[in-house]
């Protein structure tokens, strides 16, 4: 498996909320849900906790390190704070140049 | 470390580690020697890190590369533990960590997490205002550092690599792993030192 991601490129966090469908164990927090953020490092491939969780089959997803700017997630905060998290390849979205401008 | 367990508690988790035998899953054996490395797990290892990495730059750079090959170097076993990735700080900017989701701390290298790590008010807080928190910790940071949140929320485990104060030079690896307290670790406090070191 390779990394779809490199490390400089920026991503969108996934806007889904699979806690509304019914059971789940996800390690995406909320408060990152649709936000954008750039990769900063690949820490390497681990077993979807999603489904260990429930005792499935669980194939390896690629787990990045993700860095956000702090204050535009809150709408408070100092600039230049910012947020680092580890977030699974698969709730992540290329960020569209049109939403990277915004 | 916190309410004794309940009778009914103990039987079922005798069961459940009688099914997980049968199963070939576990043994007593490992279950034993996991909980000897737990308890004797302490913040002091996470701060001899620090120490040698302020007093070694081969050391330093392993730390940073690979958290969990530095551990082994210091004699502890990470065999089946979360890898563990070390956190710089650098004039400008400081980290801290916390696990909005539940409670990940790297504990082969610092223990046991403390309760208020565990909190919801400190789950909630650091993430969101981190100044505040560090303010009530009474933490002053240099002018102009920025802040850096580290949300655990995956298979790592988060250990902060602090600056070295000054007034340490000339220090041994003893004396520094004494100013590395469990709190400069996790990012909440900087290491300080003690007041008579201070005064002179």
């Amino acid at each position: 498996m390779t990394a779809t991601f490199a490390p400089g490129a920026r991503i969108r966090i996934r806007d889904d909320w699979p806690e509304r469908r019914g059971p789940c164990h996800i390690r995406t927090p909320h408060y990152l849900r649709g936000r954008e953020g750039t990769i900063q490092a690949v820490l390497g491939e681990f077993p979807n906790p999603e489904d260990l969780a429930f005792a499935r089959p669980a194939p390896r997803r690629t787990l990045y390190h993700v860095l956000f700017e702090q204050p535009p997630i809150w709408a408070e905060g100092e600039a230049g704070d910012s947020l680092l998290v580890e977030i699974f390849e698969h709730w992540l979205e290329p960020a569209t140049p049109a939403q990277e401008a915004a | 470390m916190s309410a004794p367990a309940r009778p009914e508690s103990l039987a079922l988790l005798d069961k459940f580690v009688a099914a997980l035998a049968t199963r070939g899953l576990v043994t007593e054996q490992e279950i034993a020697d996991r909980q000897a490395s737990t308890d004797r797990a302490s913040p002091e290892i996470g701060a001899r890190m620090v120490a040698r990495a302020w007093l070694d730059e081969g050391y330093r750079r392993l730390l940073l590369a690979n958290g969990a090959a530095a551990a082994e170097q210091m004699g502890v076993s990470m065999a089946g533990a979360p890898p563990l990735g070390v956190l710089e700080d650098r004039p400008g900017l400081h980290h801290l960590v916390v696990c909005t989701l539940c409670s990940c701390y790297p504990r082969a290298v610092l223990g046991y997490p403390p309760h208020w790590y565990k909190s919801f008010e400190y789950r909630a807080r650091a993430v969101r205002e981190p100044r505040a928190v560090l303010a009530e910790w009474g933490t002053t940071l240099p002018p102009a550092t920025q802040i850096r949140v580290v949300d655990s929320t995956a298979d790592y485990r988060w250990m902060v690599l602090p600056m070295r104060p000054p007034g340490t030079e000339g220090w041994s690896e003893d004396q520094l792993t004494a100013i590395v307290t469990r709190d400069a670790l996790v990012g909440v406090a900087l290491p300080r030192l003690p007041v008579a070191a201070a005064a002179e």
